[in-house]
């Protein structure tokens, strides 16, 4: 494509433009390097500071002197809860709402409100949600400050994320699957089921994982609705509270004097696996599916 | 059996349609409980209190300017470099890269956009502030800028994936016409590429902005949270404290229902309100330019 567009420009002919453009492409990739070296460097420097904390024993035993030694156990599981929670929720509620969107929603006004609503979603800060959490779940609902109270609050905030990645992949389903799929009898229902869901599945997936990475990654919801600084067992029931990845390493970094720096990095790396570690997922599902479509 | 066949079609037609609705209810759920909170405060706390420069809960002083200059100096700051770094990193994703580059870029930017902020909030008091401290030698580099600086590389990934998009959607034609005529492809980059690109690029500027002003942990953890007035003109290398680090860090110490309460749940009214008004001009930004698309395909 590069070959074909510089048939168009003579060679010797306004050689300033010429330098210019070489000038101008100089600092696009400057700036893309400025975005994208953090990146890296962020990713392995926490690598590198946090493996030597990572331990059998720092996975899989209870904090205790106030935090400051052992492991974050604890803090692992109430993360895994949280997500699996929200996943409950949220997963669906989103693909409901996004075969919705796909399937049956008119070119209408209401929709236009549904997809704006959708959009605010997105928009509203993660405080907000912790605040709206508190509110309805922990006072109104009386669930205290528990997984559940935590767990229905961050299914909200992902809510748009797996509903606007789930319509993509189902609405990418081509039209003649469907038309087909009813002209030879089915229902609307059937054609959804059996046709245009497993198609769409990994696209599905794909946005589940990365709404549910979002949820797992977040602080602020749950601060005043799940999470716990410190908990000497894990949680028996969806009423109690939890300790939760993210919040643990805000406690640590902020409001532990005397911490050890080898345990926060620790709890970092733990964070950043556990993130990142869903995004490659759903990234690897993605790129697979693309590949092996058969439209 | 084919009754029952119907019952559970219908059964579930109408439970895709109240989940398609949700979205609407969530929304609305949200503004009530936010209204049946935040709004005792107008009741319990004088206007001019509200509008007074003192953010001092504890002895009843409820100045609200010191937070909302504190997010507005914050996110300032960050716009003014995550805006042309974006932008450009956009151009050069979406106009200049090679293929392979853009099938490997595209993706990275995404996962700085997935580290959790507690994380970048973690690096910063370690790594940022420290150097920061030294490199312009503060008495403390918990300030502003450090706040920008996160909350910059936060709206970044935002920025970016949006306004690539945008990029990405403008018809092939448009570009090969530029070239025929001669222009470089520097030159149909700036002069045709990006003005049909705009509103999409106008959103994504938007949508970053919004992260930032609801970012909490991140900006929290790096800028001092010192409540007072940015007026100076090193106001930026100060400590200062926003809206959003407000509630995180004062809701767990109030008692409920108290003035304390009630005005923090005032301070998340006006941040939604904020997020509603950019979010609803982005969306409307968006329609249009969909339907500009619509106009050149047909």
């Amino acid at each position: 494509m590069d070959g074909q567009r510089k048939i168009f420009i003579s060679p010797g002919s306004s050689d300033a433009r010429l330098t210019r453009q070489k000038l101008g492409f100089g600092c696009l990739t400057l700036t893309t390097l400025v975005t994208v070296l953090p990146i890296f460097a962020v990713v392995i420097y926490i690598l590198i500071k946090g493996l030597p904390a990572i331990s059998w024993s720092f996975l899989t035993t209870f904090p205790f002197d106030g935090v400051k030694q052992g492991g974050i156990f604890p803090a692992i599981v109430g993360t895994f809860f949280l997500t699996l929670g929200t996943a409950i929720f949220s997963v669906p509620l989103g693909i409901g709402a996004a075969i919705y969107l796909s399937e049956y929603a008119p070119e209408s006004r209401l929709t236009r409100i549904i997809r704006i609503a959708i959009i605010n979603l997105a928009g509203i800060p993660s405080v907000v949600y912790g605040l709206f959490g508190l509110g309805m779940f922990v006072i109104f609902l009386k669930f205290g400050t528990s997984i559940l109270a935590g767990s229905l609050t961050l299914s909200i905030m992902t809510l748009p994320v797996i509903i606007s990645t789930a319509e993509e992949a189902i609405r990418a389903v081509p039209q003649s699957f469907r038309v087909v799929s009813i002209s030879v009898g089915a229902t609307r229902w059937q054609t959804i089921r059996r046709i245009v869901l497993p198609q769409s599945l990994p696209g599905i997936i794909t946005g589940v994982i990365l709404g549910l990475e979002r949820a797992a990654g977040e602080t602020a919801p749950i601060l005043f609705t799940a999470a716990s600084f410190f908990l000497p067992r894990l949680p028996n029931s969806p009423l109690d509270p939890t300790m939760a990845l993210p919040y643990h390493l805000f406690v640590i970094s902020t409001q532990v004097p005397g911490m050890p720096v080898k345990i926060q990095y620790g709890t970092a790396l733990v964070l950043i696996v556990f993130v990142l570690g869903m995004n490659l997922i759903a990234t690897t599902i993605r790129s697979r599916a693309r590949a092996h479509r058969q439209w | 059996m084919q009754s029952t066949k119907n019952i559970n079609e219908y059964i579930l037609t109408r439970l895709i349609r109240i989940s398609g609705y949700s979205a609407i209810i969530f929304v609305l759920m949200i503004f009530y409980f936010l209204l049946r909170e935040g709004l005792p405060t107008i009741g319990e706390v004088s206007f001019v209190n509200l509008i007074s420069i003192r953010w001092y809960p504890i002895e009843d002083y409820f100045g609200l300017l010191p937070l909302i200059g504190g997010s507005l100096i914050v996110t300032l700051g960050a716009a003014i470099f995550a805006i042309p770094i974006g932008v450009c990193t956009a151009v050069f994703i979406a106009e200049v890269a090679p293929r392979w580059v853009r099938d490997i870029l595209k993706p990275l930017v995404e996962v700085l956009g997935g580290i959790p902020s507690v994380v970048l909030g973690f690096l910063g008091i370690l790594i940022l502030a420290p150097s920061l401290r030294r490199l312009l030698d503060l008495p403390t580099g918990l300030t502003a800028l450090a706040g920008s600086i996160l909350l910059g590389g936060i709206a970044i990934p935002t920025i970016v994936s949006v306004a690539e998009d945008a990029l990405d959607s403008v018809p092939r034609s448009y570009r090969d016409a530029a070239l025929a005529l001669g222009a470089t492809q520097w030159q149909t980059i700036w002069r045709v590429t990006l003005p049909a690109a705009r509103s999409g690029v106008v959103t994504a500027i938007m949508l970053g902005i919004g992260r930032t002003i609801g970012e909490t942990m991140a900006v929290m953890m790096v800028t001092g949270n010192a409540a007072v007035i940015p007026v100076r003109w090193n106001s930026l290398f100060l400590p200062v404290r926003t809206m959003t680090a407000t509630i995180a860090a004062e809701m767990g110490e109030v008692a409920k229902n108290s003035t304390h309460y009630h005005v923090l749940f005032f301070i998340g009214l006006v941040l939604f309100l904020i997020s509603l008004g950019i979010n609803v001009a982005a969306s409307t930004a968006v329609f249009k330019q969909s339907k500009r698309a619509e106009r050149i395909l047909s």
